[in-house]
């Protein structure tokens, strides 16, 4: 039974993506990944259950 | 169109202007006339001069004009029709224009939509239905070129005495006073002078009026160009509006492919930073690229320019007894259809504040609100086209990756999806105004205060299916719903319409949209704006709402 959410659940999806966005606007390749990669440990914490996780990383291989 | 007032369209300002290639001639001429105030011995002073017989300049004359307001317009062309241009018009401009007296023709003659799908590389990856509530008289968007609507308000204003629509004047010189301009004016006849209470300035992207007061924009200006080529093209495709991530034929950049009438098809390509402006709108490249698109169909180019977007407005909108409006004021990116169409919903709420107060009925407190509100509008459209124009044409590698991985996600993630921005369509602002009353209770439905009133199917008086909106008068109106009793007494300066006496709502349409139980009232602006509303009848809160609403609670501007 799937328990990731893929539904969109922000108000304004605009808004959300801007502040990724912004979030790298000036960086280069890398200094992007590195963020990715500290964002993609600070949520994943947040979320903090390992089958949400791991249908996230699924999806994300696999999209 | 003049090469100035040519700029109120949906987009901002070409790049080079000389380098725009015009395939067609112009279409429509009109004949320069000596006017009276050239050989007066005094100077001659009128109420209003708009400068800029765009659709927003053509459109402020026309609501001031039918609001009795004597209007001189002046443009420095003598003719409409360089391209399309500004092609979508939104369901508020339509009903705008229907008030002014053309929308049922520019609908009749226009493309209408409302289905859109986006494509990444070849797939299809979301397609959305506007889905425009029904029961209204106007459509959520139609295509039409810009020259049609131009030409169909010329003729319009061409038919109302107090418009004095003048060719190839143009505005060369202003000095401001305390209350008046002084105009410098130069025609084929040479120049004259001439004073007005209030300048309207229309003018456009390039607005001379903005240049002669010496301000300056502040905002963006995105760096990618982009390619507009307007075809003539017998296809049978469905009438749609078509974008594309990465598409095959287009590599690494975006593309739009919309209908417009008379086989034109607006196409619109993404050309990255670096492109060579004029190397990109020689015909046999364009053609090279197109072909890429079309295929071996057989097309026709009517219109090439070469763009870069900008977002930016004005500090201030008005500035003494000059007041911008439209691209002299505020420009934005094509995506999402929110120049002219904006630039029209300028043009409406200033009309009748300034009619107002030129016949003394509001104080020029009333004036300032036109930039509060408007304002509030253009940041709107700013912040949502540079989003626009921020995911379609990604600043670096890395914010292209993050744009990439939204639609590679899509087809499998609903979240993604809803945030591929391809442009987010024009719709009315909602004024958080000062001229709305607050509400005392709740009210559900789809009205909202500060926004334009929805239409609704009603049935009149004589048995005939009609609309609400086209049911409003010019001025305020309350708008009753019937509990019994007899319909309550309108305070002074304020129509009443009774539904249930005046209307019938036959499918509850009305009630259900305004959310209005019996014996709801509701307080309509002169621009169709709900400013107040009530659960029952109260005759001094609704004098003091139309008080409100007229500037009384604002000071001078």
């Amino acid at each position: 039974m799937a328990k990731l959410i893929t539904a969109s659940q922000f108000a304004d999806p605009d808004a959300a993506y801007v502040a990724l966005v912004e979030a790298r606007r000036g960086l280069d390749e890398q200094a992007a990944a590195a963020l990715d990669a500290r964002l993609a440990l600070i949520l994943a914490n947040h979320i903090g259950d390992i089958e949400v996780l791991k249908e996230a990383i699924a999806l994300a291989k696999n999209p | 169109m003049s090469s100035s007032t040519a700029q109120a369209v949906t987009r901002s300002t070409p790049i080079w202007r000389s380098a725009d290639h015009r395939v067609t001639s112009d279409r429509y001429r009109f004949a320069y006339r000596r006017a009276s105030d050239q050989d007066a011995r005094a100077v001659a002073r009128r109420p209003v001069v708009v400068v800029g017989a765009g659709p927003v300049g053509l459109a402020t004359s026309i609501d001031l004009a039918l609001r009795g307001v004597a209007v001189v317009l002046i443009d420095d062309a003598d003719r409409i029709g360089e391209g399309s241009r500004g092609i979508c018009w939104s369901k508020r401009t339509l009903e705008i224009c229907d008030r002014l007296g053309v929308g049922e023709s520019l609908v009749a003659q226009g493309v209408t939509w409302k289905i859109g799908k986006l494509f990444h590389g070849d797939d299809l990856v979301f397609s959305f239905d506007l889905l425009p509530e029904d029961g209204h008289k106007m459509p959520a968007f139609i295509n039409l070129q810009q020259y049609y609507l131009e030409k169909a308000l010329v003729e319009r204003a061409d038919a109302i005495d107090a418009v004095d629509l003048r060719w190839k004047n143009r505005l060369v010189g202003l000095r401001q006073h305390n209350d008046h301009v002084l105009l410098t004016i130069d025609t084929p006849d040479g120049p004259y002078s001439l004073e007005a209470d209030w300048l309207i300035a229309a003018d456009g992207a390039r607005s001379s009026t903005r240049d002669l007061l010496g301000l300056n924009f502040s905002g963006v200006t995105f760096e990618d160009k982009f390619l507009i080529a307007d075809i003539r093209m017998a296809a049978d495709l469905p009438t749609e509006r078509r974008f594309w991530f990465d598409p095959p034929f287009h590599a690494g950049q975006s593309a739009l492919m919309h209908r417009q009438p008379d086989n034109v098809w607006r196409i619109d390509l993404q050309l990255g930073p670096d492109a060579d402006v004029a190397e990109e709108q020689k015909p046999e490249r364009v053609t090279a690229r197109l072909k890429r698109m079309l295929g071996e169909r057989p097309f026709e180019l009517e219109w090439i320019s070469v763009y870069r977007f900008n977002c930016r407005r004005l500090d201030r909108f008005i500035h003494g007894r000059v007041i911008f409006v439209g691209d002299a004021a505020h420009q934005v990116s094509p995506f999402g259809a929110r120049g002219a169409n904006s630039g029209i919903q300028d043009a409406e709420n200033l009309a009748w504040k300034l009619a107002l107060v030129l016949k003394g009925e509001a104080s020029e407190g009333l004036i300032g609100s036109y930039e509060t509100e408007r304002i509030q509008a253009a940041d709107e459209n700013i912040t949502h086209s540079t989003r626009s124009t921020d995911f379609i044409a990604p600043h670096s590698a890395a914010e292209r990756a993050l744009r990439n991985a939204v639609l590679a996600l899509a087809p499998k993630a609903e979240f993604a999806r809803r945030m591929i921005n391809s442009g987010r369509l024009s719709v009315a602002t909602v004024y958080e105004s000062s001229l709305s009353t607050a509400d005392e209770s709740p009210f559900g439905g789809s009205a909202r205060l500060g926004a334009p009133l929805p239409d609704c199917p009603i049935r009149n008086a004589d048995g005939s299916a009609g609309y609400l909106l086209e049911n409003l008068g010019d001025g305020f109106t309350m708008l009753t719903f019937k509990n019994g009793a007899p319909p309550p007494i309108a305070p002074e300066g304020v129509a009443r319409l009774s539904v249930g006496v005046d209307i019938d709502d036959p499918d509850g349409a009305v009630a259900r949209r305004l959310d209005a139980t019996p014996g709801a009232v509701c307080l309509l602006r002169p621009d169709h704006h709900l400013c107040a509303r009530w659960r029952s009848y109260d005759r001094g809160k609704i004098g003091a709402a139309r008080d409100r609403a007229n500037g009384r609670n604002l000071g001078i501007a």
